[in-house]
């Protein structure tokens, strides 16, 4: 038991630590200009941790541990669906500004 | 099955920030955050421990229906301080999820209730220590932000190590709680963290809110982490670490910005030590005063315009009347471009943001380092609502506190405008020696009505 949970903790790390160098190199080929935008998508995925609040509301009647997986749920909502729709309107004026201009021009 | 569908959603994660490379991809890769936050979520609804679909369902539908408006409604200049809330409510999230996971290990397959696998109580205990840090420290850059609490720095004796001794105080709790998995000592390191995340960002003034909010951006990442550890979750410890690092990256850019290090900002206090280095007396020096006319003419008569705006032009919602101006100027055959300095504002790109708002296309705004070289070719630089981030003190005056911080080069350029409410210094509380130039025009009043009064100038 002991030698298993340690390795799911090794593979834990590893990825832990891939992903940390991923998110490095992304991060840095983001335009300065979309830092923004930046912020607003990663604190909406940063709310996957829905994931968890999920697990803990599951099961069916009703303990603490489901009123706390509920409140995260309902936290981490409000965090997806504003932090996603404010990105959404933060680029979509990037967006229309260049089409705009070109039209106009 | 579950793990393939949760890999995929981490890697429309990593899509979603590689689209934002340009603002053309980064549409599409909003997209892929969306689709593949959906599969994560209906992912979790198909494991076989959760039933109670209803409450799942209005839970999210309530949250969901107060993010959506809240999103839909706020005001562009106010992005700083959504997102510092929102990050407050990862952090609380976290500590929730974590609540629960300590309250019914079984549903997380972590152990039994009294004995808990130790190293999940770890992961546990430090998702919930750096979740309750986000939360209240965000809480209170929301405040600052917001102009709820005044956002001059707060500092007091000892407060390092106070900090310290509340950190190694939250140590010996972590230890105490993986010892004997008291509820009681759970919920202590919740409040102890929940004090310190105040204590850290309590210090730190506003001008330096950009670091703050990147930073907490970061922490909401590693709290996300930790959870995922604790639930050995691989879709939250890769999106955790993705935002981890993005945080932490924009922080690092956010403070070079200013020529400090993360340290010395974290450790605070810039707007409460300056009193000695900004007392040199200009009250002697003269000041060269315009109105909406004079600037208009001066710029009317000049080949190429470069716009610096910053906190000021946000504060007085001027980014409307400013593109009008701009575009007036390019009717007449004048080159405009704006200059966006990394720090200008309350958050990252918040500049980029309200300018793009105001239909200013993307290629006309530069960041520093594209446009610097182009100050000595430009006849008329028009500074509105910026100051410290063109002050050329920062690299003569070895004393100043911005000694060191790359500006922009305005006073390269033929004559400068300066929009300003007042003669008041910037959030750095160093007097800017440009004022007193004679190529320099100081034009006081609103950001948004003197950009109006041109505009009105301009087409008579």
């Amino acid at each position: 038991m002991e030698a298993h949970s340690s390795e799911v903790f090794v593979i834990g790390l590893t990825v832990f630590f891939l992903a940390c160098i991923i998110g490095y190199y992304v991060v840095w080929s983001v335009t300065p200009a979309l830092h923004s935008p930046l912020m607003g998508v990663t604190n909406a995925i940063s709310s996957v941790i829905i994931v968890g609040a999920i697990l803990a509301a599951g099961p069916q009647g009703f303990d603490t541990s489901k009123i706390f997986g509920l409140i995260g749920v309902v936290l981490a909502s409000v965090n997806i669906f504003g932090g996603f729709l404010v990105t959404y309107r933060m680029l979509s004026m990037f967006k229309k500004k260049t089409k705009k201009t070109k039209e106009k021009e | 099955m579950v793990a393939i569908l949760y890999l995929i959603s981490a890697l429309l994660f990593i899509f979603a920030l590689r689209g934002l490379s340009h603002p053309e991809s980064s549409r599409m890769g909003n997209i892929f955050g969306v689709i593949g936050m959906i599969i994560a979520v209906f992912t979790t609804l198909m494991f076989k421990s959760v039933l109670s679909y209803y409450e799942i369902g209005a839970a999210i539908l309530i949250g969901g229906a107060i993010g959506s408006f809240i999103a839909l409604r706020i005001e562009m200049t106010a992005l700083p301080q959504l997102v510092a809330a929102f990050h407050s409510l990862v952090g609380l999230a976290a500590v929730f999820v974590a609540a629960a996971a300590f309250y019914d290990p079984v549903a997380f397959s972590i152990g039994k209730v009294g004995s808990i696998k130790t190293a999940s109580l770890v992961e546990m205990s430090i998702g919930t220590f750096i979740g309750a840090i986000t939360f209240s420290g965000s809480v209170l850059a929301f405040g600052k932000l917001q102009g709820t609490i005044s956002g001059k720095p707060i500092v007091f004796k000892f407060q390092h190590l106070i900090n310290a001794v509340i950190f190694l105080l939250i140590i010996f709790l972590i230890i105490l709680f993986v010892i004997n998995q008291s509820p009681t000592i759970f919920w202590t390191i919740v409040i102890v963290s929940i004090l310190l995340g105040f204590l850290v960002v309590i210090p730190i003034g506003g001008a330096d809110m950009p670091v703050v909010v990147s930073m907490l951006n970061s922490y909401s990442g590693w709290a996300a982490c930790g959870i995922g550890f604790t639930l050995s979750n691989n879709l939250l410890i890769i999106t955790g670490a993705l935002v981890g690092a993005s945080g932490a990256i924009l922080s690092y850019i956010m403070s070079k910005g200013m020529n400090r290090s993360i340290i010395n900002v974290v450790l605070g206090g810039f707007g409460g030590e300056q009193d000695t280095s900004a007392s040199k007396d200009n009250s002697d020096k003269i000041v060269k005063q315009g109105n909406a006319e004079d600037a208009a003419y001066i710029m009317k008569n000049a080949d190429s315009v470069i716009i610096v705006p910053g906190y000021g032009m946000a504060v007085a919602q001027a980014q409307h009347a400013l593109r009008e101006m701009g575009d007036i100027l390019k009717k007449e055959g004048i080159e405009v471009r704006y200059a966006i300095h990394p720090v200008a504002g309350r958050m990252p790109g918040h500049m980029n943001v309200l300018l793009a708002e105001a239909n200013v296309p993307y290629e006309e705004v530069l960041e520093l380092d594209e446009i610097n070289h182009d100050f000595p070719m430009t006849e008329v630089s028009f500074v509105i609502g910026a100051n410290d981030v063109t002050n050329p003190a920062a690299k003569t005056d070895e004393s100043s506190p911005i000694f060191g911080m790359p500006i922009l080069d305005v006073e390269k350029s033929q004559s400068v405008l300066f929009v300003k409410r007042s003669m008041a210094t910037g959030y750095s509380g160093v007097d800017n020696e440009l004022f007193y130039r004679d190529n320099t025009t100081m034009l006081f009043g609103d950001a948004k009505k003197m950009c109006e009064d041109i505009v009105k100038s301009l087409s008579a």
